[in-house]
């Protein structure tokens, strides 16, 4: 179906591909925000590194990174992860509407008949 | 490979349900993802017989889909091949899916079990390899706490991520 931003979904897939972006964002989510040198301290990489998984994700829309002063804070923007939810889930919704709308047909078809004593 | 199960159950007997299910007349009353209209439905209800369905969208845009009755058993049971002719998901142009239909007789009319089997398309091809389904999964949890998804949809992605 057309509901969705093609090149924001390639965006989004595209920084989830990797690891160490999915626990970035894993932290994000559990702890609201952090800064870039909290965000960099589990991994075995180096800051450089860490900031260039950070603009991947910033392009994707996936994080929001505020300055104040010398910190830089990330947090999480869950916006483009729910229209990708969307995507996945999106036959579940095609199939989910038409089954409903089924039934309700039918139902009334069934009302029908019974109402002509069959 | 990717597959949709949903179970639902109706007040109505099995026949009524199957009539709904393969009527040009039935199909147009519920086909879609939405309240946008079925334009055409054709239906050949019989083993190697076709079927071809074209809805518009709220949005204004049209999609056709097309298959073949593989399995017909009156009022029980349906199975088709299923595939995008003009518009649905641009990703899948050319690829077939599978469609079974059960109908079962239950007291209060019929209980019906609604598989889309074989929905292999690049990017779910890809949540296998990389493992990204299961990072939305673990973070469906952030939407949850904002309302916005329920555990039932939690349960579906680990399904469609399998």
């Amino acid at each position: 179906m057309v509901y969705y931003n093609e090149r924001q979904l390639d965006r989004t897939f595209a920084a989830l591909v990797d690891r160490t972006r999915r626990a970035i964002l894993a932290r994000l989510e559990r702890e609201q925000s952090a800064s870039v040198s909290e965000l960099a301290k589990p991994f075995a990489i180096k800051l450089p590194a860490v900031m260039k998984h950070l603009d991947v994700l910033d392009d994707a829309g996936l994080i929001t990174r505020s300055k104040a002063g010398r910190i830089v804070t990330v947090r999480l923007r869950p916006e483009p992860m729910r229209e990708a939810l969307d995507w996945l889930r999106r036959y579940e919704r095609f199939w989910s509407k038409s089954l409903d709308r089924l039934a309700a047909y039918a139902e009334t078809k069934e009302a029908d008949a019974r109402k002509k004593g069959r | 490979m990717n597959s949709l199960t949903l179970v639902r159950r109706i007040c109505a007997r099995p026949s009524i349900v199957f009539e709904a299910l393969t009527t040009p007349q039935g199909i147009a009353q519920w086909w879609g993802p939405d309240a946008g209209p079925v334009l055409l439905a054709e239906t050949d209800v019989r083993s190697g017989g076709r079927f071809r369905v074209r809805f518009r969208l709220l949005d204004g845009t049209e999609h056709e889909s097309t298959g073949e009755y593989l399995d017909v058993v009156e009022p029980k049971r349906l199975v088709m091949s299923w595939q995008w002719t003009s518009g649905g998901e641009p990703d899948e142009a050319g690829e077939v899916s599978r469609i079974e239909i059960d109908l079962k007789r239950i007291d209060s009319g019929t209980e019906i079990t609604f598989t889309h089997a074989r929905l292999k398309t690049d990017a779910s091809r890809a949540s296998h390899e990389s493992g990204w389904a299961g990072a939305l999964d673990k973070l469906v949890r952030h939407f949850s706490a904002e309302g916005i998804v329920d555990r039932k949809i939690h349960g579906s992605i680990e399904e469609l991520a399998r």
